[in-house]
């Protein structure tokens, strides 16, 4: 998917020209099907890496060729003057759809994931947990095949995380789809992901990859996912 | 409380011109008291209540285009780059046109009607809305635009779901501030030529030696465009409030 790719952002101009290395030598394959999870240290380019699979940057050196990807940013970004079916349904409406047809769309997926009788309310009226599952709803309605999913979860309390995290674990089992989650929560990873990347602190490139065999759903106190997060945190240190 | 020191400050202010006015200090016929003025407000209330009927037409109908070409000018300045370039200094100079230049030029070109009114006070008032407007469709975060971009939105997509709902508190904020120029524009409108309307009274009212009746149609029409100023904050406060921008 991404080949030794390599991103660099100057700033400033002249003499003060300052070149930031966001990622190098990058390489990540994710298969149809899988979802990879990639942990890092802050500023290591992960926010990037999930544009440059969107398309919304280009790499200045290297290969990006990814399916279509659709992002979810860090913040759920639902639009305050929609209620929750239009805004899950709003990819659809970029897309040509009328109103009705968005939201007939929408509609039976608020049943499946725990929204049903919020169809109606405005973001405002959510709590933090619900306006992130209609987000995440209106990334599965993009109907794009890879999900780019940027901390989801970074925003919320640690105990609606938790419930967040075994609800997205349950989301991906029931409609499976690729996905890239970036997270800088390595135990959030090891719920979540069939492999984890670890990215190095910048320039980006990956220093270990590791497997995640575990059965779902997962414990945290998993035998195998405490070993594997020992791992996770050495490479992290290291890199 | 807000409204009952708003009510204390109008007596007081009133009070202070009614004894200024009593104490022979100014000709009458150049400042007439308070209380001449309201029993004129009285006496010729059907004079101008027909009047200004057609000033408030006129600075309604204004004030409306004022906001639709605002917009769309905003909307061509917010997605041209170029145009945004070529024309926003333009717009700025026209600013620095005086109506009482340019109000025979659109007598000439448009009449005596409501034609060359609508136009001035629409020119006067357009250029608060299109500023205001611009500076709400540029204020939609980064982050919003990159998501409608990863859903392949087109252009027009970003404008009609996100960036046009998210500015129309901010044109109706604009069309708020040019309330207060809407009124002094209808007024030279018609000084420029016309037949009726509350500014013509005022225009006629001053040579006849009937100052009390000038100064009630400038209560009326001061009174307006206080009505008219509420109506657009309570309409820009019901937007917002529906897009639930009293939460974080």
């Amino acid at each position: 998917m991404l080949r030794d790719v390599e991103r660099v952002f100057t700033t400033g101009r002249g003499r003060r020209t300052k070149r930031i290395e966001a990622l190098a030598g990058l390489t990540l394959r994710v298969q149809p099907g899988e979802v990879v999870a990639v942990v890092g240290p802050s500023g290591c380019g992960k926010t990037t890496l999930l544009e440059l699979v969107c398309g919304l940057q280009a790499p200045d050196a290297g290969a990006v060729e990814a399916a279509p990807a659709v992002l979810m940013p860090q913040r759920d970004l639902l639009l305050p003057w929609m209620d929750a079916l239009d805004n899950a349904g709003l990819a659809r409406r970029v897309a040509g759809a009328s109103r009705e047809e968005a939201r007939v769309a929408a509609r039976p997926l608020f049943a499946a994931f725990g929204l049903e009788g919020f169809e109606d309310q405005r973001p405002a009226a959510l709590s933090g947990g619900m306006r992130q599952r209609v987000a995440f709803l209106r990334t599965l309605l993009a109907g794009k095949p890879v999900l780019c999913l940027d901390e989801p979860f970074g925003a919320l309390d640690a105990l609606t995380r938790a419930e967040m995290q075994a609800w997205l674990a349950g989301a991906l089992a029931t409609d499976p789809r690729t996905t890239l989650l970036v997270t800088h929560d390595v135990e959030e990873a090891l719920l979540l992901a069939d492999r984890v990347a670890v990215l190095s602190s910048r320039p980006g490139r990956v220093v270990a990859e590791l497997e995640v065999p575990a059965p779902r759903p997962r414990r945290a106190t998993n035998s195998a996912l405490v070993a594997l997060r020992e791992q996770a945190m050495e490479a992290l240190w290291a890199g | 409380m807000g409204r009952l020191s708003a009510a204390a400050a109008v007596v007081v202010l009133l009070g202070a011109w009614e004894l200024y006015a009593r104490a022979g200090g100014i000709d009458e016929l150049v400042l007439p008291a308070p209380s001449a003025i309201g029993e004129t407000l009285w006496t010729d209330r059907g004079l101008l209540a027909e009047n200004f009927v057609v000033t408030a037409t006129e600075i309604a109908g204004g004030i409306a285009l004022a906001l639709v070409l605002g917009c769309a000018l905003a909307v061509a300045l917010h997605v041209s780059r170029p145009v945004r370039g070529a024309l926003y200094p333009l717009l700025v100079a026209s600013q620095a046109i005086p109506i009482v230049i340019l109000a025979p030029l659109l007598v000439i070109w448009l009449g005596f009607g409501v034609l060359p009114k609508l136009a001035i006070i629409a020119l006067v008032c357009f250029f608060p809305v299109v500023v205001t407007t611009l500076d709400g469709l540029r204020a939609v975060d980064p982050d919003q635009r990159k998501l409608l971009r990863s859903m392949d939105a087109s252009r027009t997509a970003l404008l009609r779901f996100v960036e046009l709902p998210a500015a129309a508190p901010a044109a109706l904020s604009g069309a708020r501030i040019a309330v207060a120029v809407a009124v002094v524009g209808a007024v030279f409108a018609e000084y420029a030529g016309s037949s009726k309307g509350l500014g013509h009274l005022m225009l006629q009212a001053v040579p006849q030696l009937e100052t009390p009746r000038a100064w009630a149609a400038v209560v009326v029409l001061a009174a307006f465009s206080v009505t008219l100023f509420t109506a657009l904050g309570a309409l820009e406060r019901r937007l917002t409030h529906n897009a639930g921008g009293s939460h974080s």
